[in-house]
């Protein structure tokens, strides 16, 4: 199973990602922002970091990447994609998921674990966790603070487009356990078609017990074995 | 064709919150200015290019702000000024 690791100028999560594909017995595959063509991919991961410096608006000048191209082909032919928080950033520009990401409500670059809930588990995504099952997972970012216009996100909860909340110890989606001021305290979600996902939160930075939780890792092991050939 | 200095304002929507705007409210109240009752805060870009008029200019520029300068999901933008250099 071939996975493309993209990296833009400022991406810093792209060894993480390459590690996580590798970890769940995939083979990733580096494809810089100017590189073009993604045959023969199984699935594309939109890394975090501070692509273009986060200049003009995180993820604005990343979206107009040569490799942007081939990433919006494969959606549209629905091939898996997935964007971790820069990564998220750029898709929400790029158009290729619903809403925007602005500044943290506290303002601050906000580096903490938090708690997340998954809502949906029939999804390539998500496969691999419990319906409700509580996540600890790292973020690490200022811009993670999800909006959208009321219809759209009448939209996302109508066709049960979220994928992850922030919640507290209790599993309550309570405004203390919302890092960033995201609306409904969004943390992920996925497009209609169900082949896009983007989440601020870091699963490929939480896929060993031993440095603090393995949270993370049923993404990735929900999309490899979506990939897998059946028997 | 002439030179042209354009000015575009990039602004918050009005009901999308802006944090950097209400930290500077905050801190503009403490300072004792508790007269003001909001502050919103946006970005002004400068462009210069050549035209061949000030029509021509301000649709180039509007076209930049829906493609790339300004986010239609949280940001309005106007083309304040076309000034020719």
């Amino acid at each position: 199973m071939k996975v493309a690791v993209l990296t833009f100028p400022g991406s810093n999560c792209d060894y993480d990602l390459y590690h996580a594909v590798k970890q769940v017995g995939g083979e990733p595959v580096w494809r810089w922002h100017r590189d073009r063509g993604l045959d023969g991919m199984d699935a594309v991961l939109l890394p975090g970091g501070f692509s273009y410096g986060d200049y003009l608006r995180a993820g604005a000048i990343a979206r107009f990447s040569p490799i942007m191209e081939d990433v919006r082909d494969f959606a549209e032919r629905g091939g898996p994609v997935v964007g971790i928080c820069n990564g998220f950033q750029i898709l929400c520009e790029a158009g290729l998921l619903p809403g925007a990401l602005i500044r943290n409500e506290s303002l601050r670059f906000q580096s903490e674990d938090c708690l997340l809930r998954v809502e949906r588990t029939d999804t390539v995504f998500t496969s691999e966790y419990e319906k409700g099952q509580m996540l600890r997972i790292p973020l690490a970012h200022a811009e993670g603070n999800y909006r959208a216009d009321q219809e759209t996100l009448d939209r996302l909860e109508g066709e049960g487009l979220v994928l992850f909340r922030y919640v507290d110890e209790t599993g309550a989606t309570t405004r203390e356990a919302n890092p960033n001021g995201s609306l409904n305290n969004i943390a992920g979600i996925v497009n209609p078609a169900g082949n896009v996902m983007g989440m601020m939160p870091h699963p490929e930075r939480a896929m060993e017990s031993l440095l603090g939780s393995a949270d993370g890792l049923a993404v990735f092991t929900s999309l490899v074995s979506s990939l897998a050939p059946a028997g | 064709m002439a030179h042209y200095r354009i000015e575009i304002r990039v602004t918050p929507r009005p009901g999308i919150l802006d944090p950097q705007g209400k930290a500077i409210h905050h801190s503009l109240q403490n300072l004792g200015w508790t007269a003001v009752e909001d502050v919103r805060v946006g970005k002004a870009i400068h462009v210069e290019m050549d035209a061949d008029s000030a029509e021509a200019a301000r649709s180039e520029a509007e076209a930049m702000c829906r493609k790339l300068l300004a986010n239609p999901v949280t940001e309005d933008f106007e083309v304040y000024q076309v000034e020719e250099a």
